[in-house]
């Protein structure tokens, strides 16, 4: 399938930013087109979050571009934020407030305060109006912060990492609202997690992030389409794999090898013939095994027995 | 209610795993022809999904002659037939069979002993579908 040609509804170019030595996100390029649920992955520490506030004007580009809606986030943050929904990793609460008045102070903010929405979120996530913030658990937390960031219907919806610390219910119930955001509504999504399985159900698109690079920036069909993990057997044992066209991963000693191939399955058929290498066994790999053979960087010859 | 389930962690993409499930609930008769599937919002809720996921898999199933579309609304199991010729049917699946011989030649079956399984299956799969005639999802 191709891409439609519309307009992005986020646009990031070239974006670099560093926090005195450390490089936190190094020429960053991507496009998202509406309407798509952009999955992004990364290990802590790799730039999601800052990649996010960059996304909603809390951090300026020290280089390069970030236009969120045709807007700069830093020019007109008020215009933006009007537009968008946000759930912050630490779900930053004002713990001494009651679930119902978050609500009505939050609607101040938000002409496009939908109520009986909000009304209706509030149930379904099980929220006492009367319970007091400070009170509630991660999963209601994280519910909460959910609700507020979507009760004015922004057509864009910003999630970092929504189910980090969270069980597995209240895990399903927000990518439940992720599904339903998408499917009803046709709400563009940015969802940062390290939970590869979530993202592997909901993403249309995935960018790698790894120490602040971008190291893979596909759909999900192109990852599936594009990637094979592949067992082959030597003749003999053999100490070190061979520089073999697409191969990005291998792991394994003797004569058995697992190998992870990028790039034309045909293509990295022959190449792993050519070197006398016989698959014995050929599967898709899960995204966790894309994302591991992506970051883990070079190949792994010398894995422990 | 379509009772499917994804498995995860085996990489085989999500859309691939629903087109094999529906098929399977074709051929086992859990699917009658001309009932109705899942709107695509609602199939993508209860699996908890993508909805481009379940688009793109009714879309392959739609191509495959599997299902059809009314009236631009609902997906509908087809009765019978295939889009492919002949020749295509034939290589469709002289390619499974050879996986199954394969198969078959690890695990010690012989082409006989493979045969006699087809057979077994073949009147399973059949007991099923009369098993579930008449029976709406």
């Amino acid at each position: 399938m191709t891409q439609e040609a519309t307009t992005p509804v986020i646009t990031v170019r070239d974006l670099t930013c560093r926090f005195g030595k450390k490089t936190a996100l190094d020429r960053i390029s991507f496009a998202i087109q509406p309407g798509r649920v952009f999955g992004l992955v990364g290990e802590n520490g790799a730039g999601k979050t800052t990649l996010m506030k960059h996304l909603l004007g809390s951090l300026t580009p020290q280089q390069g571009k970030v236009q969120v809606l045709g807007i700069e986030p830093t020019r007109d943050p008020a215009a933006l934020l009007a537009k968008i929904g946000f759930l912050s990793e630490d779900r930053d609460l004002p713990r001494w407030m009651r679930v119902r008045e978050l609500m009505r102070y939050t609607q101040a903010f938000y002409p496009d305060w939908d109520d009986p929405y909000a009304e209706r979120m509030r149930e379904q996530f099980r929220l006492d109006a009367k319970a007091k913030i400070r009170n509630l658990s991660r999963g209601e937390l994280a519910k909460l912060g959910l609700l507020v960031a979507l009760a004015h219907r922004p057509p864009v919806l910003l999630l970092d990492e929504p189910s980090s610390g969270l069980d597995a219910v209240a895990r399903r119930e927000i990518l439940a609202v992720v599904v339903r955001s998408v499917a009803e509504e046709g709400r563009t999504v940015v969802f940062s997690s390290h939970l590869l399985d979530e993202v592997e159900r909901v993403a249309d698109d995935v960018a790698m992030i790894h120490e602040g690079k971008l190291k893979v920036l596909m759909s999900m069909d192109e990852i599936k389409a594009t990637h094979q993990r592949r067992v082959v057997q030597f003749g003999s044992d053999i100490s070190r794999f061979p520089d073999t066209l697409g191969v990005i991963h291998v792991e394994g000693e003797g004569r058995e090898w697992a190998v992870v191939t990028q790039g034309d399955a045909a293509a990295t058929r022959r190449a792993l013939e050519a070197i006398e290498a016989r698959i014995v066994e050929e599967s898709v790999p899960s995204l966790d095994t894309v994302f591991v053979a992506h970051v883990s960087g070079s190949r792994r010859d010398l894995a422990v027995a | 209610m379509l009772h499917l389930s994804l498995q995860q962690g085996d990489g085989v993409p999500l859309y691939l795993q629903l087109i094999q499930q529906i098929k399977h609930l074709v051929a086992t008769g859990r699917l009658a022809p001309d009932s109705e599937l899942p709107p695509v919002r609602v199939l993508a809720q209860q699996l908890l999904i993508n909805p481009n996921t379940v688009v793109r898999a009714y879309r392959e199933l739609e191509i495959a002659g599997l299902v059809y579309k009314r009236r631009g609304e609902g997906t509908y199991v087809s009765s019978r037939g295939t889009p492919y010729t002949p020749e295509e049917c034939r290589r469709i699946l002289a390619q499974k069979v050879e996986a199954l011989l394969i198969e078959g030649r690890h695990l010690g079956f012989d082409e006989e002993k493979i045969i006699d399984l087809v057979r077994e299956c073949e009147s399973d799969l059949q007991r099923r579908a009369r098993a579930n005639e008449g029976v709406t999802i």
